[in-house]
């Protein structure tokens, strides 16, 4: 062997150890992330349940608002789920096909969830830069109101609005997105504060940059990490909201269906022997849930990696 | 101390009278008042009503008649629904359920909470933390709607143990899976934050110090670890009191409990608006309170907060 | 018998990018009263040697080899009776005082614990033994303060009583884990004033954990350079400032800005400091080494004993005048 070639071994390895230093930190994120088992698999799964629920009704057999009178009202214990009436989930008590409801059903969770989180990420995340960004008075009194509205029960006041101005999914997604903006507000805030020392954040102000572009050049695309995490656990969160809105039978109305109401319905039924009008809802809402949970830890360990 | 709480309250105060305002503002916005609905009622019998429940006032009179009653008497009014009836007879009889059952889903959720995660924090990666975070997982998923027709469909309909709806007085027959439905999801919550919180600080110098001066483990967790392991949960326990009244509604709805739940949503599809309004408000006061409680605890915990 | 003797001490870590091995085979020693400097770079495993020793390391952290403290294996013992040597035989002070004291607990009640625990004094005998200890170390007011929360000292003060934290049950050895650097300099200077009277008036050994030659050079009797978790060279703190025999020593060692030479450029070590989960098969000094040799970075160099009781691991042969 060279004696030459050892030392430049040496060498040449720790040029490549500087080179694993410079990964940057959504390259070194996207490692983690697909090192996460359980978060690829609540990837995939959730893709699954996308394709199923925008690409689903192709394969439905029946229409999901056709009524099937012979296996409605007292015969619905004959709308077993099977393929060779079609019915792959079975009918539900008005002999309606549960596979076409479930995925309308899901489908509707799915976009009432990004909506509303979309809403919520977009004005929290502007308010908590723009509270964070100029500090003092503005600061105390826009944090000031985000804490009133914290301690009103949003619930309530979200059912009020639903019952004032009409049960109408239009009215779920801005309720339920204008109401869940809180949180976003506080933690971008939190990290506006800490961002805004930041050396490029003083040179722009140097330069005679205005705020306004400062805010949406400089420091919103730094929040970039934590909204997407954020927003990823708060999908599921809207979901859950608008379920049970839906379960109590404000949220979506008839013939639309969402996977709250499915369940509501099911579970008003599930004494008379018809399990699966319960069990095919159930499932797509609990792995829907699952899978947008995994995914969103995945996230956030990938983009703050700290042991848990 | 005392200075602290009085400013706590001076920031309660207008909140509740926003709220007051906001929800009086809401409902005035509303297309139609509770009274044309479905039967055409003749004027006179319609300015009748109207008198009887000060609708005939100008708005910002009402809603100032209003404030000064819930304030000052804790009345709400008479409900427009049941005609015979005031608001507040409507929570006499709904809030004491829902405050049974309530209270006890609070309590495992926190009791059974804070035990999953500080077990699994301390055998961090043996198979308890493993069981802990698959038991926190799972319930994550299950929040109170989910959870009902399953313990119904489990308990009631296939083992017959237990009723599967009414309240019969409270019997503890009747208030187990309302408790359990409730407060399952909030557990979870609470092991979760508890373990994480647990984990980061047996992971701060000061449990090094403390270990190093020869405690024992026992000691560590229950003197050095506990006080700021409890602040993020205790964060937490606010929102999940708003949140656990709200899930309140559809344990009242699913299990026929008669707490204000139930009156909550009749109210809203008959549009009774004055049950409604008292109900948000009082709620709101609960949870401002509640909110309060738990500022004065993290101050007694965290001696960096100055009073 | 020596105080304290550790033998090929290795410790590794298993972390999400594999096992990190922070020590490989330390070897050292100190007889009681004895003070000995550990110097070397962040990341050396100089902290990690002393942590391992008493049993501190991270939960995904292990030890191998052997840590005799008075005859007694400290890696196999039983954590209870381990609980009985920490603090009453070795005590230990950290870098950082701001976090190293508990923050949500009076200093009376962090001090007390240990005398109630290992003396088994009543709470009153031990918070009034605890008010004179931090006499000693001289805080003012001591009695009035001493139910005051961390956060109402300044640094200085809080090193203070994390010294007399660990001196409370009079130890035979202080590890102290570069207890000035995160400190200002006015303050490093009577830490150290603080800790030397401590080690005259109680005999107790210390172990200086640093990175800073300057403490060293005033303190210490021995010194002992690590780099990469390996030691590179050991003696008396004289013959390692006065003519190094490794070359990272010397370079360590013209790296320190001197007023009494003109230097118009400061010296450095070209270089980045180990990666410790790919470190090189051989001496890990290698790749940033001047005077490096082919078989440098393949066969670990032995840490061999010469001239008046030094030691160091360097395939370069010695020569005095180097």
């Amino acid at each position: 062997m060279f004696p030459d070639k050892a030392v430049a071994e040496g060498l040449g390895q720790a040029a490549q150890l500087a080179e694993v230093q410079g990964r940057s930190l959504w390259k070194d994120a996207r490692i983690r992330f697909f090192r996460n088992k359980a978060a690829v698999v609540a990837l995939y799964m959730l893709v699954a349940i996308c394709i199923f629920a925008f690409f689903g009704g192709w394969a439905a057999q029946h229409e999901r608002d056709a009524i099937d009178f012979a296996l409605s009202g007292p015969n619905a214990y004959k709308g077993v789920p099977s393929f060779a009436t079609g019915h792959y989930f079975g009918t539900d008590a008005d002999g309606r096909d549960l596979f076409a409801r479930t995925v309308q059903g899901t489908r509707i969770s799915l976009l009432v969830g990004i909506v509303g989180a979309l809403i919520a990420v977009i004005v929290g995340t502007l308010y908590g830069a723009i509270s964070g960004y100029f500090g003092g008075r503005t600061d105390g009194a826009m944090m000031r109101t985000v804490d009133i509205l914290m301690s009103v029960p949003y619930m309530f006041v979200l059912i009020l609005l639903l019952v004032i101005f009409g049960k109408s999914i239009l009215m779920l997604f801005v309720g339920i997105g204008l109401i869940s903006w809180l949180d976003m507000a506080r933690i971008a805030r939190g990290q506006t504060l800490t961002i805004k020392n930041k050396e490029f954040v003083e040179a722009a102000v140097a330069i005679g940059v205005r705020p306004m572009t400062i805010i949406l050049r400089h420091i919103v695309p730094n929040l970039a990490g934590i909204v997407v995490v954020y927003s990823t656990l708060l999908i599921p969160g809207m979901i859950i909201t608008e379920s049970f809105i839906s379960f109590l039978g404000l949220g979506v109305q008839e013939p639309n269906t969402s996977l709250g109401a499915l369940i509501s319905r099911g579970a008003s039924q599930m004494q008379y022997g018809v399990i699966w009008q319960l069990a095919f809802p159930l499932f797509f809402f609990i792995v829907t849930l699952f899978a947008f949970f995994f995914v969103g830890d995945g996230l956030r360990d990938a983009l703050d990696p700290k042991d848990r | 101390m005392f200075s602290y709480i009085i400013r706590r309250l001076a920031v309660a105060v207008p909140t509740i009278l926003i709220l007051i305002v906001m929800s009086f503002m809401l409902m005035f916005a509303a297309p139609g008042g509770p009274f044309n609905s479905e039967r055409p009622l003749s004027p006179t019998v319609m300015a009748n009503i109207e008198a009887r429940y000060g609708l005939d006032q100008p708005y910002w009179k009402q809603m100032f008649d209003y404030t000064v009653n819930v304030v000052t008497r804790f009345d709400f009014g008479p409900s427009f629904q049941y005609r015979d009836r005031t608001v507040n007879d409507v929570i006499a009889q709904g809030f004491p359920v829902t405050l049974k059952y309530g209270f006890w889903s609070f309590v495992v959720a926190v009791v059974f909470g804070l035990g999953l995660g500080v077990v699994a924090a301390i055998r961090h990666n043996t198979w308890l933390d493993y069981l802990a975070v698959g038991i926190s997982i799972g319930a994550q998923v299950l929040p109170n709607f989910v959870m009902a027709p399953i313990l119904v469909l489990v308990f009631t309909l296939w083992l017959g143990w237990l009723p599967g709806g009414g309240w019969n007085g409270g019997q503890w027959q009747y208030v187990i899976l309302p408790v359990i439905a409730l407060s399952t999801s909030y557990m979870a919550s609470i092991a979760r934050i508890m373990r994480s919180s647990m984990l980061e600080v047996m992971n701060a110098g000061f449990i090094r110090t403390a270990r190093a001066k020869g405690l024992p483990m026992h000691r560590v967790i229950w003197k050095h670890a506990m006080k700021p392991a409890l602040l993020p949960v205790l964060s937490y326990l606010g929102p999940a009191f708003v949140s656990m009244v709200t899930g309140s509604v559809v344990i009242d709805v699913y299990f026929s409990t008669g707490g204000i739940g139930q009156f909550f949503v009749n109210s809203a599809f008959s549009r009774d608006y004055s049950v409604i309004m008292g109900i948000t408000i009082l709620v709101g006061v609960l949870t401002i309170l509640f909110n309060l409680v738990v500022d004065l605890l993290y101050a007694w915990i965290d001696p960096k907060i100055r009073y | 018998m020596r105080l304290l003797e550790i033998n090929d001490l290795t410790v590794t870590f298993q972390t999400g990018d594999g096992e990190v091995n922070a020590v490989n085979g330390v070897s050292l020693g100190i007889d009681a009263g004895e003070t000995l400097a550990i110097v070397g770079e962040s990341g050396s495993g100089k902290s990690q040697t002393a942590f391992a020793a008493m049993g501190l390391l991270a939960r995904n952290g292990a030890a191998r080899g052997e840590v005799l403290f008075d005859g007694q294996n400290l890696l196999t013992l039983p954590q209870k009776a381990l609980n009985k040597v920490r603090s009453t035989q070795i005590s230990m002070i950290f870098q950082d005082p701001m976090t190293s004291l508990n923050p949500y607990m009076r200093i009376s009640d962090q001090m007390a614990e240990v005398l109630m625990l290992h003396k088994g004094m009543s709470k009153r005998q031990a918070v009034t033994e605890a008010a004179q200890m931090l006499d000693a170390v001289r805080i003012p007011d001591a009695r009035a303060r001493i139910t005051m929360y961390p956060h109402e000292f300044s640094g200085g003060m809080r090193q203070r009583i994390m010294i007399a934290m660990a001196l409370l049950c009079k130890p035979r050895l202080l590890i102290a884990d570069e207890p000035t650097t995160a400190l200002d300099v006015t303050v490093q200077a009577q830490i150290m004033q603080l800790l030397g009277e401590i080690r005259r008036d109680f005999g107790t050994a210390v172990i200086l954990i640093t990175h800073d030659l300057g403490v060293v050079a005033g303190f210490c009797d021995r010194t002992l350079v690590m780099y990469g978790g390996q030691v590179m060279e050991e003696g008396t703190t004289e013959q390692v400032f006065a003519a190094p025999s490794h070359p990272y020593t010397q370079g360590l060692l013209s790296a320190v800005p001197r007023i009494d030479r003109d230097d118009d450029e400061l010296a450095t070590i070209a270089g980045e400091p180990p990666d410790m989960s790919h470190l090189p098969a051989g001496c890990p000094f290698s790749p940033r080494c001047d005077v490096v040799r082919p078989e440098c970075p393949g066969q670990r160099p032995p840490l061999l004993a010469f001239g008046a009781g030094r030691r160091r691991a360097c395939h370069q042969p010695w020569t005095e005048e180097a």
